[in-house]
């Protein structure tokens, strides 16, 4: 009876209980993380109803605002960021001492760099960057808002089920210990049985069908919304990115989906797809894997190659240079992407003639990564460059990112990649491109879009502190390890026995400390900037000179974008019309906007997949059919419930846009010397800027 | 945590090889990082000298805020880093075939089969009819081609001061072809995750002479341990050789596990099992927590070859 | 967006200026399910590539000389060839006679019903194979060409169980609500779906069970 009501789980499988029966350091830091999300659950509770903030909770979870979903994505991700820095805090502390012993257990280290891992992928980064583009790309188009809104709450509410089930598995089971690549036959039913395995090909391989629906959701979105006038060839750089980025997601996901629910069969059904015996065949995991794993790198990267192509010319006070150079060095990188997969296991076996083939095309996509490299320094060539917190990130990149190409240079070679695969020279390599890529660009795209979501900018100070203590946080967290990957220190390995490892190993270990502390450097710059967010105010919408369509609306944007959707005439559309003087022009014609109102639909969606999730993992069938069904019947229900839409009337617009135009205007606005200053409120002087 | 001796003065890394496998990719990753350097080292010198003389506070280049193509930088930007590409992929093919692990690199090389366990590897010397657990002697300036395979799940060995690494995975067979070319000890060990134990399959390779190299193949001639299924099956429990010995009746020998080899064809016998068409169980298939030494069995070697990669 | 409502918006059986703003509307929907299954192509294409590297996989069992019903397959093949055609007339029912909402709507429920029979026809026989296979020990359990072969056509089976609920929802759908904007599109995308399937089967019974004969 209790099998058919509870599955495999049991009391014994709550990690609180196992610290309970068993106390050591180890399942103290276990049950210590895993107790955070019951304390945690109950504080947020708790404060939601001190705070009596239902109602705008509500508001929010059932929005289909882009731009609200952007934000919950970004909110998510910054969750899991907590985590994830945590984790690799452990590790790298760990690490430090593990000359000694050090103070994981085998076993907790091996799932932390499992977790680590999974979760900066797939609920840090790409939440992250689906966020920013979220924000962004509808406003940087001149649409009211993504060509299928329902659909995008979806999206979210599958990335929140993966998230839920690898938050779950904190507390109860544990999660898988293979990496998070997890490689079959380790990954297989007769060597890893347990729980593990299946969180993990669940928590990916569910959240990765939300991120499917948000590459087709996008892509429509930029084919087919675009204001009027905006030809592809004047569309911004970031919103390319998101194009390239979206096209990846479609064509890269589902061999992810594939392979998960293909080990999912074998784990589950028994069947022989990647099994050691009866004609299975493990490679193909690896194969159908990395077609998945190499374009998500790119997916990773892109976006953040977009933010820096719109932070250069924004803080340089110039035209971006080489526009064309950059469109065809994203689509050159996006279709490259499918073609060097290979590359991440050169030492598998397969002919010469195939390794070689895939090191030079691997060689062949650092070409148009180079040339935007190129491109973004040639627009501050020529330009007058301020040293706000966004261009300190560009600046961190400049440096280390090329780093990170370096290495990549260096793998991209079959026979040197036979001494450094699976070594820390790799794990170097990918965080030397993760953090000064795709993290820089996240932190300084918040920065960047934070005042159009929320009407104030974030301190200047706090954000040029957090990012130097990431600069300097990850040079000495993973600069060293390069050169212990040379020495031939292994990853993923919880001791090591060679004594000269150790002193690079504490540097590490001293680095991740700054890590774990700009992140903390980061909640600070959030909470002081909310506590001043009245000084910080930028109602005007133009913080920073742009010259993008997003800074043609006020600040926070409303809900449907713009009152009157633009009409574009050329690139940075907004510049010309500032230069012309008719940025803020007298509207003659108003019209009724229709928006599409609140639903609960993705959040159903949500809950229902994660208790589907849940259910598959513990054996429980009974909620694993229930969940399948209700996700039907609701899909089949809202196919019939009358689809209602929010019209918010002409002259309401009017009201709002008039007196914005109008006190634009009247206002004398700022030249960028004060742009860090109280008296931004978000209008822009021209800037006369002497030649030399 | 460390049951393992600290090795010092081991040759562990190519960057002191001992080998002309690994003497070569040495000299090509040195090729590689001064060529890439071409492309690097622009971005670096400029960044800073950009950010200076272009800072808003008190520049010292012109300001040019529509300035936003110029041709001859289009073609540099595009040309160089392409015409570095071409050079470094002419050199990566060429190497790439000259350091193939399935090349043999003499006529007739040292034939030595691996099979990797958790967490162990077992080298069968079949012309010497002995096997070694976590023990590779070869001698100096021999040509050696090692056929690996594993019984758990997939593995890496990597010996960096010689060659660099090769998966080996169970089913199927991979190659690595190597000469150590000066005496001494080098490390090797396995690089793909595996479990608890990963940290602990480390194993010294001996580079000798030929002389000592026979001597040790007498004296493990001269073990009282056979290589047969039933060895072999307590051998693929999980746990490193050393925890090995008890259950093999020899707790107190010092010195790696030697065994004796009544059958040439025992590795292909392990490869088999996979081939049997009889589905593993977590009783039979070792690396599993299931795992019976008492019910694991080999089938016959096969009279044909079967799938290699 | 497109400025005249004559010219055809997106690939496929467009409604037509008559139907006025629900033709432009398509546009959008249309084109982004076009995307939709693109992504659901590469999913096929992972388990079409999977089964292409396992065709010698037989582990010693049965095999498609030993299993395989090339006159039940055929049967199959008729079967989904003809829903899509009647598949294909429903939309012309639908474009040219559901301009307005008032119009009687038998013919096109009656379309729609018969294509979602025959696709239950359809899987009725392959439903029957796979119980076939399993008594001769051809189980997906039973070697890794199995799993590829069940799991491929049982990917393609799963989709159009899928697409005949999606029809039935429809006809409901037309049925209490009318031929309104919601369902017209709805059955642009469901066309598109089930043509999409058609294509697969032919893929797959061309390489995987004439293939597997030869």
């Amino acid at each position: 009876m209790e099998e058919l009501l509870f599955g495999k789980l049991t009391w014994d499988s709550v990690i609180i209980v196992q610290e309970i029966e068993d106390p050591n350091l180890n399942t103290f830091i276990t049950a210590g993380a895993a107790a955070m999300i019951p304390i945690g659950g109950v504080m947020i509770v708790a404060l939601l109803w001190w705070l009596k903030w239902w109602k705008p909770l509500i508001s929010w979870v059932t929005s289909v605002d882009h731009k609200r979903i952007g934000v919950m994505y970004i909110i998510f991700a910054v969750i899991m960021l907590f985590r994830g820095v945590v984790e690799g805090t452990l590790m790298r502390l760990h690490q430090a001492t593990a000359i000694d012993g050090g103070f994981l257990s085998a076993d907790h280290f091996n799932q932390l760099f499992t977790t680590h891992g999974t979760n900066m992928i797939f609920f840090v980064a790409m939440p992250f960057l689906i966020g920013l583009i979220n924000i962004a790309v509808p406003l940087q188009i001149g649409a009211r808002d993504v060509a299928f809104p329902k659909l995008n709450q979806i999206s979210l509410g599958l990335t929140g089920a993966g998230g839920f089930l690898i938050m779950i598995s904190l507390l109860i089971g544990e999660y898988a210990t293979g990496g998070w690549t997890g490689y079959p036959s380790y990954n297989g039913k007769l060597v890893n049985p347990g729980v593990g395995p299946d969180y993990w090909l669940l928590s990916i391989g569910l959240s990765g069908i939300g991120s499917t629906l948000t590459g087709v959701n996008f892509a429509v979105t930029i084919y087919k919304m675009r204001a009027k006038g905006m030809t592809f060839m004047r569309m911004p750089l970031f919103t390319w990115t998101a194009l390239a980025t979206s096209i990846l997601l479609i064509f890269a996901m589902p061999p992810l989906t594939a392979c998960c629910a293909m080990l999912g069969l074998d784990r589950y059904l028994d069947f022989h797809f990647f099994t050691n015996d009866m004609g299975g065949n493990l490679m193909n995991f690896i194969n159908l894997f990395w077609m998945f794993g190499h374009p998500e790198v790119y997916i990773l990267i892109l976006p953040a190659f977009g933010v820096m192509s719109e932070i250069a010319p924004t803080f340089a006070a110039k035209r971006l240079y080489g526009y064309k150079g950059l469109v065809a060095a994203t689509m050159c990188i996006a279709v490259l992407s499918f073609m060097v997969w290979l590359h991440h296991f050169f030492t598998m076996g397969q002919s010469t003639t195939v390794n070689a083939a895939f090191g030079i095309a691997t060689l062949l996509i650092a070409i148009p990564t180079g040339v935007k490299v190129y491109d973004w320094l040639a627009t501050l060539w020529g330009g007058r460059i301020r040293f706000t917190t966004p261009m300190i990130y560009l600046c961190g990149f400049f440096i280390l990112f090329v780093l990170g190409g370096f290495s990549g240079v260096v793998l991209a070679n079959p026979t040197l990649d036979y001494q450094l695969h699976n070594s820390l020279f790799l794990v170097a390599h990918f965080h030397n491109v993760i953090l000064p890529g795709t993290l820089f660009g996240i932190l300084a795209a918040i920065h960047y879009w934070f005042p159009k979501m929320f009407g104030f900018r974030l301190m200047e100070s706090w954000g040029r502190l957090t990012a130097g203590c990431w600069i300097f946080g990850f040079s000495v967290t993973f600069l060293p390890l390069y050169s212990l990957g040379l020495k031939g220190m292994t990853r993923r390995t919880v001791d090591y026995t060679d004594p000269s490892y150790v002193p690079l190993m504490i540097v590490s270990g001293v680095g991740s400390l700054f890590l774990s502390l700009a992140f903390l450097f980061l909640l600070v710059t959030f909470w002081r900037s909310i506590v001043n967010r009245k000084k910080l105010a930028v109602p005007f919408g133009d913080p920073w000179d742009g010259r993008t369509l997003e800074w043609w609306t006020p600040s926070p944007a409303p809900e449907y974008n713009f009152a009157v959707l633009p009409e574009v005439h050329s690139l940075d559309a907004f510049t010309a019309a500032k230069e012309a003087g008719t940025a803020y022009d007298p509207v003659e014609k108003y019209e009724d906007i229709e928006m599409p109102s609140n639903t609960y639909y993705g959040l159903i969606i949500g809950i229902l997949v994660s208790a589907f999730g849940f259910g598959l993992v513990w054996y429980i069938w009974w909620m694993v059919i229930a969940s399948f069904l209700g996700c039907i019947g609701t899909m089949i229900a809202y196919a019939f419930l009358p689809q209602r839409e929010n019209i918010i009337p002409a002259e309401e617009v009017r009201r709002i846009d008039e007196a914005w135009r109008r006190e634009a205007r009247e206002t004398q606005g700022i030249t960028r010397d004060e742009e860090s200053n109280e008296t931004n409120k978000g209008l822009a002087r021209p800037d006369i800027l002497p030649s030399v | 945590m460390i049951d393992l001796p600290i090795l010092l003065a081991v040759a562990d890394s190519f960057l002191h090889p001992i080998g002309p496998v690994a003497e070569e990719q040495l000299k090509h990753l040195n090729f590689v990082m001064l060529i890439t350097l071409i492309a690097i080292i622009p971005p670096l010198v400029a960044t800073p000298v950009i950010l200076w003389r272009f800072r808003r506070k008190k520049p010292t280049g012109t300001y040019r805020p529509n300035w936003d193509s110029n041709p001859i930088l289009e073609s540099l930007m595009w040309g160089v880093p392409l015409i570095v590409v071409i050079l470094m992929g002419i050199s990566l093919w060429k190497i790439t075939f000259r350091l193939d692990p399935y090349r043999e690199l003499s006529d007739a090389p040292l034939k030595i089969k691996v099979i990797g366990l958790d967490w162990k590897w077992i080298f069968i010397y079949p012309d010497e009819k002995v096997a070694l657990v976590d023990e590779l002697i070869v001698p100096e300036g021999r040509a050696v081609e090692m056929i690996l395979t594993t019984d758990t799940v997939m593995q890496s060995l990597r010996i960096s001061a010689v060659v660099g690494q090769i998966y080996a995975m169970p089913a199927m067979t991979t190659k690595l072809n190597f000469i150590a070319a000066e005496e001494g000890e080098a490390r090797g060990m396995n690089t793909q995750f595996t479990g608890e134990g990963f940290w602990k399959q480390k194993f010294p390779v001996y580079s000798v002479t030929d002389e000592q190299y026979n001597k040790r193949m007498e004296e493990a001639r001269k073990s009282s341990l056979s290589l047969t299924p039933e060895t072999y099956a307590i051998l693929a429990v999980q746990g490193t050789s050393e925890e090995a010995k008890k259950p093999l009746g020899i707790a107190d020998q010092v010195g790696p596990i030697t065994l004796l080899l009544p059958e040439v064809n025992f590795f292909e016998r392990v490869l088999a099992r996979y081939w049997a068409n009889e589905p593993m169980t977590p009783e039979t298939q070792p690396g599993s927590p299931d795992y019976d030494p008492t019910k694991s069995t080999l089938p016959p070697a096969p009279s044909e070859p079967m799938m290699k990669m | 967006m497109s400025e005249s409502k004559t010219e055809s918006l997106h690939p496929g059986l467009n409604l037509g200026e008559e139907h006025g703003e629900d033709h432009l509307e398509a546009e959008t929907s249309v084109f982004g399910f076009w995307v939709f299954m693109m992504s659901d192509l590469v999913t096929f294409g992972m388990f079409f590539i999977i089964f292409a590297s396992s065709v010698t996989a037989l582990a010693g069992g049965p095999g498609p000389k030993e299993l395989f019903n090339l006159g039940s397959v055929a049967w199959q093949t008729g079967f989904l060839l003809l829903s899509s055609l009647t598949s294909g007339m429903a939309v012309l029912s639908l474009k040219q006679e559901h301009a307005d909402t008032e119009v009687p709507r038998k013919k096109l429920i009656l379309w729609l019903l018969l294509t979602a029979l025959l696709g239950a026809c359809f899987l009725y026989r392959e439903i029957a194979d796979f119980i076939d296979m399993a008594a001769n020990g051809g189980g997906p359990t039973r070697s890794g060409y199995l799993t590829a072969l069940w799991s491929l056509v049982g990917l393609h089976g799963l989709h159009v169980s899928g697409g005949i609920l999606w029809c039935l929802v429809m006809v409901v759908g037309v049925m209490v609500r009318g031929v309104d904007r919601r369902w017209k599109l709805a059955i642009l995308r469901w066309a598109i779906f089930w043509h999409f399937l058609d294509v697969v089967w032919i893929a797959i019974f061309t390489f995987v069970f004439l293939g597997g004969l030869i």
